[in-house]
């Protein structure tokens, strides 16, 4: 089960595609806070790959900050190796942390299933929005509800969002086969 | 005229794609009935020759045959016409290819 709305943000440190170690603490200055687990490989998570980029530019002067996190198994999907993610990261120009899930346990412990999920958290790191970015992957020109920008401008006006959970659409986390 | 549509349930959009399928077919006013194969293990992937969900093939040939793409259980990337990544393929990439299969098979 995924992490229900109004629960505290679960606190992570992971290594990013630089291997520094990034603390989800590091942001506690920021009003909004988003975790969001995404991949290279998954088309989903490419498709909605520059509407992330261009939701954090956006929002990044108003206090926004989204950390991304890889939990795939790279024994399964070679392309999301952390050698892989650093290139995509670079070549994209990642205007946020990419971070390595290596031992699945962040993934875990929010319940993500699919990349991309987002989990967004309000000033007092309670989780506010949950789901997909809008509603659809294929056109951004054809999106009829923008959730992830709504939630923010309701967010960042000191109100809940109007709607608060979608369902999250995009590949399924590639788990270990073996726990490690 | 045979066409395949090869999927894995894991892919979210398959049952967008085959009845993007379906219509086209239908505004092509080609009756070739489809034979739908779901892909449940790598061994099957392998053994498909499945390049990632969904997989449209007429007369064996891939719509758009992926050019480095490992076969195996996974969502499929696709290129439009402009550039986008999306994880099934255009009205538009169904229509051409049957076009250009059709002409090239003389169906």
């Amino acid at each position: 089960m995924p992490l229900t709305l109004a629960s505290r943000l679960i606190p992570f440190a992971l290594p990013d595609t630089e291997g520094r170690l990034v603390r989800s603490e590091d942001f506690a200055a920021y009003p909004v806070f988003g975790v969001i687990f995404t991949c290279n490989h998954c088309p989903y998570a490419q498709a909605w790959e520059d509407r992330l980029i261009a939701i954090q530019r956006d929002y990044g002067a108003a206090g926004v900050r989204f950390v991304l996190i890889n939990p795939n198994d790279p024994a399964k999907v070679p392309a999301d190796s952390p050698e892989q993610m650093r290139e995509r990261a670079r070549a994209k120009r990642y205007p946020f942390p990419y971070l390595v899930d290596s031992t699945q346990e962040v993934a875990r412990a929010y319940g993500a299933t699919r990349t991309p999920e987002i989990f967004l958290f309000d000033r007092d790191r309670l989780l506010r929005y949950h789901g997909a970015p809008d509603d659809n992957y294929e056109d951004p020109a054809a999106v009829r509800h923008h959730y992830l920008r709504d939630a923010l401008d309701a967010l960042l006006a000191g109100r809940p969002p109007a709607v608060a959970e979608t369902k999250p659409v995009g590949c399924t986390i590639k788990w270990r086969t073996t726990p490690s | 005229m045979r066409i395949e549509f090869l999927y894995w349930e894991e892919c979210p959009s398959h049952e967008q794609a085959l009845a993007r399928l379906r219509e086209v077919l239908a505004e092509e006013g080609i009756r070739a009935p489809i034979e739908i194969v779901r892909v449940d293990t790598e061994e099957e992937a392998r053994r498909l020759r499945f390049p990632g969900s969904p997989t449209i093939r007429v007369d064996g040939t891939d719509i758009a045959p992926p050019p480095d793409q490992p076969t195996g259980l996974s969502c499929r990337v696709y290129l439009t016409e402009d550039g986008r990544v999306t994880p099934l393929p255009t009205k538009a990439m169904i229509r051409r290819a049957l076009r250009t299969l059709r002409a090239r098979g003389g169906a």
